[in-house]
């Protein structure tokens, strides 16, 4: 601030408070007190993994706990990444996110394009269908899918899967992508109309080139809700070769006692996992808030 | 579009009514077989002693009789009430909190609100799993903390010892996981509070906490609402935390580990799908109560 700012501001104490008071420096103080401890809470159990992946044993069981690695070990992720198993599950949780993904966003953008763009009737009741849909509970026909799989004799094998996740990935496909479509100018639509395009001319020249960011925000929402998903996986896949990852992750706790548990090997496998995920989302992080907070924020 | 510009609008809206329930279609086919067709499959199924496999038949209402005495099930109901309320009601305070801290301008703002996604990108069965690392009794790091640096405690705590303990741990770990996505909601509500009307309180004599609550409440709470529907409504199906955590404990049993066990575990499709009924209806008065509330306060 310079010293005329400084004069002008001084003798003539009104009722505005000068900008650098010593109240303003505390509040400031206080401020980015709050924001150190608001990130050490979001990121520490982050670090601690991390840090646990990289420790050899003797310090990852070692109390008191060592807050920095004093020894720096690349076995965990050498156990890790040499477990066939582990690399399957990761394999397999690809193929179905993979598929859940595609095809949600393929009939969910139809389904979207119809409820964002058209006026008819019965819109607002397929409106509240998707919307229940979406908010419906799955373990309550978690037995129906069981019997629905069996008679099907698709029952452990991942196709179970695909099928069965779109009851949550579609329904929030077409939830987001139709907040996509509506904030599209109507102008650019009726352009393609005058100019001799069909209603699916227009969605796939004009609606799905403009909505590519909204539809790939949706596509990384819908892999991340995929890739988590566990009740399902557990209960649909009794064959380890069809495990995904939250199943894997998951037994190789179970499977030992609670002084045994091969924390650096899980941690390892853990960071694995979840790095890619969490740099894909920062990286898409303006595009994946409006998806999630459905397309109210700016992407 | 037409050849003729004197055929109707009247023409054109029915052929883009028929064109979007085309487009609304394959949606509502996945719908109908994933989602509609188990659900009345399951309503029907409660009233049978179906057990996989074995023989069916309609026994009326003798499951719902059965749940009624079922200790398992009420402790089942209560806990899965009781971490609802928990994790909502802290969720909903502290992601406030989070939401007006990253809404004032710092520097590294946008960094701040980068890192908000990051628990949200991870697996859940992945936070469950590093944060039972970090409650080890032995060489956990918040007994490191709580006993040997900050002596909080003269001894380890057995955080998963006692009912309330493990309730409490649990708790943590899904206020970890999600209030950063109330916080991204409400944060995207507070970016649409218009600044001039908070200034003018500000000019009129009003403090921060009196703005706050005359006006930056009122006004969020559109997105409030809905991030505490969301939330209600994931916490009430709460499975994946509970289940790495604590597996098939009897104190610790959700309403959808006991529909889980029930169903997967002991083939009793008839009883299980009593109780996955009881489960929707919980979850429908919880959605009615949210609705009714809205409708209350905007009158």
């Amino acid at each position: 601030m310079t010293d005329t700012l400084n004069r002008q501001a001084s003798p003539t104490t009104g009722p505005r408070r000068r900008r650098r008071s010593p109240a303003a420096r505390i509040r400031r103080l206080l401020l980015y007190l709050l924001v150190l401890m608001i990130a050490v809470f979001l990121l520490f159990p982050i670090y601690w993994a991390a840090k646990t992946a990289v420790s050899p044993d003797q310090e990852i069981y070692a109390t008191p706990a060592a807050y920095l690695p004093h020894q720096f070990t690349a076995q965990h992720f050498t156990n890790a990444l040499s477990d066939p198993r582990f690399l399957r599950s990761i394999v397999n949780s690809l193929i179905v996110g993979g598929c859940v993904t595609a095809i949600s966003v393929l009939l969910g953008a139809f389904a979207a394009y119809a409820l964002g763009r058209f006026e008819f009737r019965g819109r607002s009741l397929m409106r509240y269908v998707i919307l229940a849909m979406s908010i419906f509970p799955q373990i309550a026909i978690l037995g129906s899918l069981y019997k629905l799989l069996t008679a099907t004799h698709l029952y452990n094998t991942l196709p179970a899967l695909i099928g069965t996740y779109l009851i949550f990935i579609l329904p929030f496909t077409v939830w987001t992508l139709a907040s996509f479509f509506q904030q599209l100018p109507k102008e650019l639509e009726e352009a393609a109309y005058v100019d001799g395009a069909s209603a699916m001319q227009t969605f796939w020249r004009v609606m799905m080139p403009l909505a590519a960011p909204g539809i790939a925000a949706t596509a990384i929402l819908a892999v991340i809700a995929a890739w988590n998903e566990y009740l399902f996986a557990l209960s649909f896949e009794s064959d380890s070769s069809n495990w995904t990852v939250p199943v894997m992750i998951s037994n190789v706790g179970a499977q030992s006692s609670a002084y045994t548990i091969p924390w650096g090997d899980e941690m390892a496998a853990s960071l694995v996992v979840m790095v890619p995920v969490i740099a894909l989302v920062l990286l898409l992080q303006r595009r994946i808030v409006a998806g999630l907070t459905g397309g109210s924020v700016k992407g | 579009m037409s050849a003729q510009p004197s055929r109707s609008l009247a023409k054109l809206a029915t052929r883009q009514a028929r064109l979007a329930w085309l487009l609304m279609t394959p949606t509502m086919a996945v719908a109908a077989v994933v989602a509609l067709y188990p659900a009345v499959t399951t309503v029907y199924r409660s009233f049978t002693n179906d057990t996989f496999g074995g023989t069916s038949h309609w026994i009326g209402l003798d499951n719902y009789t059965t749940l009624l005495h079922d200790a398992a099930f009420r402790s089942a109901t209560w806990i899965t009430i009781e971490f609802t309320a928990l994790t909502v009601a802290v969720e909903a305070v502290l992601g406030m909190i989070l939401a007006l801290t990253l809404h004032t301008s710092f520097a590294g703002r946008g960094a701040m609100r980068a890192l908000l996604l990051v628990p949200f990108a991870i697996i859940n069965v992945i936070s469950a799993s590093i944060w039972k690392l970090m409650f080890n009794q032995s060489y956990g790091v918040f007994n490191d903390l709580l006993v040997g640096k900050l002596h909080l405690a003269s001894q380890p705590i057995d955080f998963f010892g006692t009912r309330t303990t493990a309730l409490l741990s649990v708790s943590a770990i899904d206020v970890w996981k999600t209030t950063p996505f109330v916080a991204l909601l409400l944060l995207a509500g507070l970016q649409t509070i218009p600044a001039d009307i908070l200034e003018a309180a500000q000019v009129d004599g009003a403090g921060p906490i009196r703005r706050f609550f005359s006006i930056t409440l009122p006004q969020l709470r559109p997105a409030l609402l809905v991030a505490l529907v969301f939330r209600t409504l994931d916490a009430l199906r709460v499975f994946d935390v509970f289940y790495v955590l604590f597996g098939a404990r009897a104190d610790t049993t959700t309403m959808s580990i006991y529909i889980e066990q029930n169903i997967v575990d002991f083939g009793k499709a008839g009883y299980g799908s009593a109780i996955s009924v009881v489960t929707m209806l919980l979850i429908a008065v919880f959605v009615a109560l949210y609705v009714g509330l809205n409708a209350r306060a905007n009158r």
